[in-house]
């Protein structure tokens, strides 16, 4: 690992003030991906600014018809909380479904997505379940948010504070983990609720995926049946040692129909 | 350099780093507290799994600048006067180990695990050790031992 100075800000401001001091800073949460990416040189920032000190950013709340979820929130608190566990379980269930135990201790939701790896679970969550991402700046809806693989609409020195996930009707999330890393060869989150009918796809292709046809299908018929005929083309999706495109595209089907029969 | 402060194992700790110094160098190289291993240093294997403020975590994928302010609670923290932790006895009543690596991280992960389900189901108690890798037992004795550990522990 190259070195850096290390910042841990008390304050949003104070954080976003080192952050644009810096020649080429690098915002930090649990660090889960980006120690290991450090450990491999494959990132050389000059300054690593550490927001998991800041109060604000972290707890789970929730307000009218949605719940909010703190960015540095870990992936453990996401699972054990009572307000997710009644409200959304199939979020809490996805967060426990994440890594290790240890890993989730450390990892957060603010620093998932902003990383947006493609085999991630939290985009399918956040995307299925219509959320919307805060930030410093702004309020960005999750279909806008992840743009492509590790690419999010954030700006340059833009920090996600929050995420504020609607109250759905019925959702799951169903995945074929990696059996070593448990990240997502496919995972499918299903939901229908106050964003509509969504069906959001991560692991399968360069980055997360909604599947319109199986939405307008599950409209109609919120059964596993209604999507029994549709496939989502191979073409596109991501092939390696782990699963062909193909079997990629297989797997989008199978989760997807878990998932909706595990809804209800 | 940053200079680093905690508490480890009750007592106060502190010591030069840098920035990238990882958790667990600060605990072996620094401190001398080299029950705690390096495994595989990716985050996987779970040697390097210490408590820090009560939670499990792997130290390797921790930088030291991270635990400043926060109690760390290392293998060797676990006996008092020297008699061992019950989870750690059951390691040893049951046979738990052969090489003996992945031990610490093992107790430490089955310490955690049963700070918060005080009677885990053998699937929970598989489950929970997915972040731990042994490459000697099968996991069958560590499983019994923890199991019988929550046992002792219920009195």
């Amino acid at each position: 690992m190259y070195n850096f100075n290390y910042y841990r800000p008390l304050s949003l401001e104070e954080a976003a003030q080192v952050l644009s001091a810096a020649s080429d800073g690098k915002l930090m949460s649990g660090g889960m991906t980006l120690i290991p990416t450090l450990k491999q040189r494959l990132a050389n920032p000059s300054d690593l600014v550490d927001l998991s000190e800041i109060a604000d950013l972290s707890g789970i709340e929730a307000k009218g018809d949605t719940v909010v979820i703190g960015a540095t929130t870990t992936h453990a608190e996401v699972a054990d909380s009572e307000v997710v566990k009644s409200q959304i379980p199939a979020l809490a269930a996805l967060a426990e479904s994440i890594g290790d135990p240890q890993v989730r201790n450390r990892g957060t939701i603010g620093g998932s997505i902003a990383n947006n790896d493609p085999a991630a679970d939290y985009p399918a969550g956040l995307l299925g379940l219509g959320a919307t991402i805060k930030t410093d700046r702004r309020q960005i809806p999750a279909d806008d948010f992840f743009t492509g693989m590790f690419e999010t609409a954030l700006e340059e020195g833009e920090i996600v504070t929050a995420v504020s996930v609607p109250i759905p009707k019925k959702a799951a999330y169903a995945k074929f983990p990696n059996p070593a890393s448990r990240y997502a060869i496919v995972g499918v989150m299903v939901a229908q609720g106050p964003a509509g009918t969504r069906v959001a796809v991560t692991g399968a292709g360069p980055g997360v995926f909604r599947v319109a046809k199986m939405e307008t299908a599950l409209e109609k018929n919120f059964s596993a049946n209604a999507i029994e005929g549709i496939s989502v083309p191979a073409k596109g999706l991501n092939a390696d040692m782990h699963a062909s495109a193909d079997y990629r595209a297989h797997l989008v089907g199978v989760m997807a129909r878990r998932a909706v029969t595990a809804a209800g | 350099m940053p200079t680093v402060s905690m508490t480890v194992n009750g007592q106060p700790a502190a010591g030069e780093v840098e920035g990238r110094t990882l958790l667990v160098e600060f605990l072996r190289e620094h401190l001398g507290l080299t029950g705690t291993h390096v495994g595989c240093d990716t985050s996987q294997c779970g040697a390097c799994v210490v408590h820090v403020d009560g939670k499990s975590v792997k130290s390797c994928t921790l930088l030291a600048v991270q635990a400043v302010g926060t109690e760390v609670t290392t293998i060797e923290g676990l006996a008092t006067n020297g008699t061992l932790h019950p989870v750690q006895a059951a390691f040893k009543e049951h046979h738990g180990l052969q090489c003996g690596f992945c031990t610490p991280g093992m107790v430490m992960s089955a310490v955690d695990l049963l700070s918060q389900n005080a009677s885990p189901s053998e699937p929970e108690i598989r489950e929970w050790l997915e972040g731990n890798i042994c490459r000697c037992t099968g996991y069958h004795n560590i499983v019994k031992a923890i199991d019988a550990a929550a046992q002792a522990m219920k009195g």
